[in-house]
């Protein structure tokens, strides 16, 4: 589904990702774990060029999507990605947030996106919050909707950018088990991440990184009990 | 009484004869003179009338001009990295770049003399050359002040617009331009002001506005000081009828973040 090929990203003089190759096959729940700077966010954010490759190719669907000449709009329709910040539009309300994407690029009409809008709603059990602005939600709804706005896309991938990371503990839960459900009904997922449980739960497959490399890869349940490299056994020791 | 009126008369005429008193008396026909005297207030009025006739229409030749260089200069700094530039756009960049730094770093009164004297020299109209030179001015402020609202917006906003594969235009006027909207209102009633105020500037090239009918009736009346104080006064209350307005506004959008 998703095809690197000798991925390199530097800013400036400093080199975040070092030729890293990798596939991800359709309904793969791949999780990236690594030390703070290890360019797992930056890997992520290169899978739909919110940060331009310096080096290297990348497939999605047999579209080289770093080739300048595709349109990256049609490509990232068909990618959903959450932030770590959730980035919710504070001057919609929920609905509008949910339907604003789905109804300018054409995907629907405006009575189908709230049909869809509702439908999502009622999924994160956040149905009574269409109207309110994201203002007046905490943190782990702001994630949540964050969620289903993506989905109102009805993406074939979902990226993660380390989803919890700023939510308070209490709220961490609910996020994730809004993750858990999508990856049981089949969404291939990237997910970046600090959470070991949800790696070890939902993932498919493990990759560590540090230095702009993937040092190790595994599927969870040998990647945490058995892990091979060194630098990853360091940093398993510290977070477990 | 009859004992005390000699007094009261020499206390009166004492200090009707006091330079204090004797200015403040004659403040009544001076304003007079100034003001209704042949029914002079007719002149302050269409003074005030171009003047406010020049606010309004160099702004909106600024606010349009500025609209148009804020978009070049931020669509260039958004550019993708990595990618090829897009020459035609470097070079309006450029253009605008030069366009701002030269009207911000050149004092109003040279520039509105240059359009005079060096630019538009046969142009008979010198409110119309006022309100080149003003329009041209305020442009190079609004367009800073467009330019540092979209800036306001944190990044994450438009990466999020983007992420949901909407273009460019739409994420930048469906998420970005509404939010940056009210960091820029604040800064746009005060460029209003000063604009406002600016126009009093346009009497030194002859164009016939407020401060212009102040001298000339100041000149004809060997009296400098009704007519002066007396448009002071006007500028006065318009700014704080504007800035009223303002904060009014301000207070009714802060009102909408905390829904």
């Amino acid at each position: 589904m998703i095809d690197v090929k000798n991925l390199s990203k530097s800013f400036g003089d400093h080199l975040v990702l070092d030729d890293i190759s990798e596939h991800i096959s359709p309904g793969e729940k791949v999780v990236v774990i690594g030390p703070s700077g290890s360019g797992k966010s930056t890997f992520l954010r290169c899978l739909n060029l919110l940060e331009t490759p310096s080096a290297g190719t990348i497939t999605f669907e047999k579209t080289v999507i770093t080739d300048p000449k595709v349109k990256i709009d049609k490509v990232r329709q068909q990618m959903g990605m959450v932030f770590q910040h959730f980035n919710l539009f504070p001057n919609m309300t929920i609905r509008k947030n949910i339907t604003l994407a789905p109804v300018r690029t054409g995907l629907m009409k405006q009575e189908e996106a709230d049909a869809l809008a509702a439908q999502l709603l009622q999924r994160v059990d956040l149905t009574d919050k269409a109207d309110a602005y994201p203002n007046q939600l905490s943190g782990g709804q702001k994630q949540r909707i964050a969620i289903v706005r993506a989905l109102a896309m009805k993406p074939k991938v979902m990226l993660f950018d380390e989803p919890t990371s700023a939510l308070d503990p209490e709220m961490v839960g609910e996020v994730l088990d809004v993750m858990k459900e999508l990856a049981q009904e089949g969404m291939t997922m990237v997910v970046v991440t600090h959470e070991m449980g949800f790696a070890r739960e939902v993932g498919s497959r493990v990759l560590f990184m540090d230095g702009g490399h993937i040092l190790e890869q595994n599927e969870p349940k040998e990647f945490f009990s058995n892990p091979q490299n060194d630098r990853t056994k360091l940093f398993l020791s510290k977070v477990l | 009484m009859s004992v005390l009126q000699p007094l009261l008369d020499w206390l009166y005429s004492r200090l009707y004869n006091l330079p204090p008193v004797q200015w403040l008396i004659s403040l009544g026909p001076r304003f007079h003179l100034a003001f209704i005297e042949g029914d002079r207030w007719k002149l302050y009025l269409q003074g005030l009338g171009a003047t406010l006739e020049m606010t309004v229409v160099a702004l909106c030749f600024g606010v349009i001009l500025g609209l148009l260089v804020a978009v070049v200069r931020t669509a260039h700094d958004q550019q993708r990295p990595g990618r090829r530039k897009n020459f035609l756009l470097g070079v309006l960049n450029a253009l605008c770049q030069i366009y701002t730094t030269v009207i911000r770093g050149t004092p109003m009164m040279v520039q509105l003399l240059i359009w005079t004297f060096v630019i538009l020299p046969t142009v008979r109209n010198k409110i119309l050359v006022g309100i080149a030179g003003l329009g041209i001015n305020s442009g190079a402020y609004v367009a800073e002040i467009i330019r540092g609202g979209l800036m306001s917006v944190d990044v994450g906003q438009s990466e999020a617009g983007r992420s949901l594969g909407l273009n460019y235009i739409d994420t930048m006027r469906f998420i970005v331009i509404p939010q940056a909207f009210k960091n820029i209102l604040p800064s746009m009633g005060n460029e209003f002001i000063t604009l406002f105020k600016d126009t009093s500037l346009v009497q030194a090239i002859g164009g016939a506005e407020l401060a212009y009918y102040a001298s000339t009736i100041g000149g004809r009346t060997f009296d400098y000081m009704p007519p002066y104080i007396g448009i002071a006064v006007m500028y006065l209350v318009i700014v704080i009828a504007l800035t009223w307005a303002q904060s009014k506004l301000e207070r009714r959008l802060r009102q909408s973040d905390r829904r």
